[in-house]
């Protein structure tokens, strides 16, 4: 029920935000050390506000049939936080006081712990959950740092207006860094992403959903915001954010291209999307240090569109998980297979996910990439430095990578036939649950048709980055091509429908033939003989062997029928956190395990540290 | 007046040393009880009279005197037992530490840059003093009911401190104090009850049993 309520609340909260103007302010004078609360909305937030509502609506409608409260002892928990996750993203997106922003931040950092452990019982839940902890309050302490070199530059916790800040070159160079390390962490950006398959995978899909489709954009939200506050920021850091976009946009879809879980390979895609996102910003950045200013504009745009469009897609895909996991059992890929002839609307909205998240026409995520790639070519080749065009290529390569890791994904699971007795005689159709789901692939598909929709939205935003009015239609000689896209977008789909109609009107009058997919015209085939999702991605996993690096553990096969025992198993690794993080966290646990001596359950001891400190303490002051 | 407010604090010393050194936890309650009446007495004696003052004075010499050791006593009843046993460090040698700390403590309060009203009274050394011999009771002692005792004098020394500020303290934050200090000897009659009931004594070196492993 309150889930309800929430998601009402959410859906009226859109429409006022649509319908009424931006720009408010509101402020709180309150006796509090850290002076007064004060909410704003700007073009800045209207647009991380926009994906929030729809998407934590749609979550609330999922999750009444996906999670329904008569069946779950831990639904109340779960609804709780679900509010309180969403509640604090929205806040914020509006505090414009540094210790308020790190009170909402915070809560939304505990909500989102208490969500992702919601199946507490579970091992790899409870180690998922701790290592989130560890690493976002590592990014939080970041943020006190910030917030603090703040207040010593304005002398208050109210965050500066836009374009106000101006100190010294050290000073910047450290708010920036520490806005990087601690907004960036949230955010997943590598190397500071090892706390986010786990998490993804672990959490209740539908949380997964708000968590990559909204919560990592408030890192993205924190770094944009702390850029604003300065009146001219240093050349490097755009090319830095550019540097590491890069490096997590490849390195993201590498990963994601070796994963068997289904729910951890759309986490490290998520990587790989914030990777693309701050290309986009990069770019701007570096664009208006050097006065270029087609860079710029396609830069924000680009990666503003994307913000919106990932918020939407990924939605989806966890969202479509959700529903998989219900009717397979499980989370691996290699198990599943065969779905899309039982739930063919859940495969035909993952599918357009799916096409989305790669980049391709007519989608969204065609239109965000769009704008990087202009750029890239545009302006890239004529800026003072050319290394710029290589986003381009870089772009693609992401993109044709993340075509493989979808292809391996959707073929895995849809289609063939199912490759486990599990995901055979599980129960299985389409529920209740596609219906949000379908409203927003319904969302993706009006973006990718109609793009300027968005743009519009989007423009104020870089307006408001840029200072001037921004003249989409005339670029310095460079034509953004909307409407034609928008043309060129119906022209392909409808050549898409037409085709579908001409193959079913073609194959209505042709003797049929049922056997199992991907056959091979063998009589009896089995289940087995499928490709399975790893073996299709396992050449390139190799080729991005030095990121994905999966252990494989191969057996002795000896004489002509190997034992039953001789089996190969393969499991992928996380670099940073399986060799670097958690051997470096364990040896420090040995160390501190001598700490645990002090700890001894003697009530007298203890009284005598109290003691024993006081003694000192009046010895050493005199 | 002043002379007879040293005089009294003197006593509150030497009832420190008492305490410290008997045995009987009767005994120790009775002198606790004590000093908490001579507590009651002494801002009568350094400040003017006042309504405000005689209020403070008959709640402290209630709260101090007669509720908390009455509370204390009947748990001591209930619990059996007489005596502490077997203290960490013997009588004698505590005795000898306490001397040690009074001693130690005069020194500190001579170096303290206080008020020069203050300079001259007792108040000070003797608060330190008392609160010293409070960790002393409460690290050395084994059964609950002395951490009770031991944890009372802790507060006792910290009231001599307050005593110094008792026109500047509102009436508010006394009362808070006290009702503080009477819920903690609530709980920790009902935890002693507990203990008792539980392990059948009150030795709370065997709360180490307790400890996570």
């Amino acid at each position: 029920m309150l889930v309800l309520v929430a998601s009402s609340i959410g859906w009226y909260a859109l429409f006022c935000l649509l319908g009424g103007t931006l720009g408010g302010i509101y402020q709180l004078d309150w006796p509090m050390p850290f002076g007064p609360a004060l909410f704003a909305v700007d073009p800045l937030s209207a647009l991380f506000l926009f994906p929030l509502f729809l998407v934590s609506g749609c979550v609330a409608l999922y999750s009444l049939s996906y999670w329904p409260a008569a069946e779950r002892s831990d639904s109340a928990r779960l609804t709780l936080f679900v509010g309180v996750f969403t509640a604090a993203m929205v806040l914020v997106l509006l505090v414009r006081n540094g210790v308020l922003f790190l009170m909402a931040w915070e809560l939304m950092a505990l909500a989102a712990y208490f969500l992702l452990t919601t199946e507490q019982h579970n091992r790899e839940a409870q180690k998922a959950g701790t290592i989130y902890l560890l690493a976002t309050h590592s990014g939080t302490m970041a943020l006190f740092a910030l917030f603090s070199l703040l207040h010593r530059v304005t002398g208050s916790f109210l965050l500066p207006a836009p374009h106000s800040l101006s100190t010294s070159v050290t000073l910047e160079a450290v708010i920036l860094v520490t806005a990087l390390i601690g907004f960036g962490g949230k955010a997943g950006l590598m190397p500071l992403h090892f706390w986010l398959p786990g998490a993804h995978a672990n959490a209740p899909s539908h949380v997964s959903a708000m968590m990559s489709g909204l919560m990592l954009k408030m890192g993205v939200y924190g770094i944009l915001r702390t850029v604003l506050l300065f009146v001219d920021l240093p050349g490097w850091f755009g090319w830095l954010l550019l540097v590491l976009g890069g490096w997590s946009a490849l390195n993201g879809i590498a990963l994601a291209a070796g994963q068997r879980d289904l729910k951890r390979l759309l986490a490290c895609s998520s990587i790989e999307n914030i990777g693309i996102i701050f290309i986009g910003i990069g770019m701007a950045l570096v664009g208006l240090q050097t006065g270029a200013q087609v860079l710029f504009i396609c830069g924000f745009f680009g990666a503003f569109l994307h913000i919106v469009n990932h918020g939407l897609f990924k939605s989806v895909l966890f969202l479509g998980s959700g529903v998989v996991l219900h009717s397979s059992g499980t989370r691996e890929m290699d198990r599943m297979g065969g779905l899309a002839k039982r739930m063919p609307v859940t495969a035909a909205l993952f599918l357009v996910a799916s096409l989305a998240i790669c980049g391709l026409p007519p989608l969204n995520g065609f239109v965000g990439e769009l704008f990087l790639y202009l750029g890239a070519l545009y302006d890239g080749i004529a800026s003072p430095l050319p290394v710029l065009a290589l986003v381009a290529p870089l772009l693609a390569l992401v993109g044709g990578m993340a075509a493989i890791t979808f292809v391996k994904a959707y073929g895995t699971i849809f289609l063939g036939t199912a490759r486990s007795t599990v995901a055979e005689h599980r129960h299985a159709a389409d529920g209740p649950m596609v219906g949000p789901m379908l409203l927003l692939a319904v969302c993706c598909l009006a973006i990718g048709l109609a793009p300027l929709l968005l743009v519009r939205m989007v423009a104020p935003v870089v307006r408001f980055y840029s200072g001037a009015d921004v003249n989409l239609a005339d670029l310095g000689g460079l034509q953004i091509p909307l409407m034609p896209l928008t043309a060129l977008n119906l022209l392909l789909l409808a050549l898409i429908v037409v085709l579908a109609v001409c193959y079913r009107l073609r194959l209505h009058g042709l003797p049929k033939a049922a056997s199992a997919t991907w056959g091979c015209a063998y009589q009896a085939p089995s289940p087995r003989i499928q490709y399975t999702g790893t073996s299709f991605s396992e050449m390139m996993v190799n080729l991005v062997g030095y990121v994905a690096a999966p252990q494989r553990l191969k057996p002795v096969l000896a004489g002509f029928f190997p034992a039953r025992t001789a089996t190969f198993s393969y499991r992928p690794v996380e670099l940073l956190l399986d060799r670097v993080l958690t051997p470096l966290f364990s040896w420090i646990g040995l160390a501190f395990s001598y700490m645990r001596r002090l700890q001894h359950g003697q009530l007298h001891i203890y009284v005598l540290y109290v003691f024993a400190t006081l003694f000192v303490l009046m010895i050493w002051a005199h | 007046m002043n002379s007879l407010a040293d005089q009294l604090l003197v006593l509150v010393m030497l009832i420190n040393l008492i305490m410290l050194g008997s045995s009987r936890l009767i005994f120790s309650i009775r002198a606790v009880a004590a000093q908490g009446v001579i507590l009651g007495i002494l801002p009568g004696l350094i400040h003017p009279f006042s309504l405000h003052l005689t209020g403070i004075t008959a709640s402290v010499i209630l709260a101090k005197g007669i509720i908390i050791p009455y509370l204390i006593s009947d748990a001591v009843h209930k619990a059996h037992i007489r005596r502490e046993v077997e203290p960490f460090i013997g009588y004698v040698p505590t005795l000898f530490l306490g001397a040690v700390f009074t001693a130690l403590a005069f020194v500190f309060a001579e170096k303290l840059p206080l008020a020069p009203e203050h300079k001259e009274l007792l108040f000070v050394p003797a608060s330190i003093a008392t609160l010293l011999t409070g960790f002393l009771i409460l690290t050395t002692r084994r059964k609950a009911i002395s951490q009770v005792i031991g944890y009372l004098v802790l507060e006792n020394g910290i009231f001599v401190f307050g005593l110094l500020l008792t026109e500047a303290m509102p009436f508010m934050v006394e009362a808070g104090a006290l009702l503080d200090l009477l819920v903690g000897i609530f709980v920790m009659g009902i935890v002693i009850n507990q203990i008792s009931q539980e392990f059948s004594s009150l030795d709370t070196s065997r709360l180490r049993a307790l400890k996570e492993e």
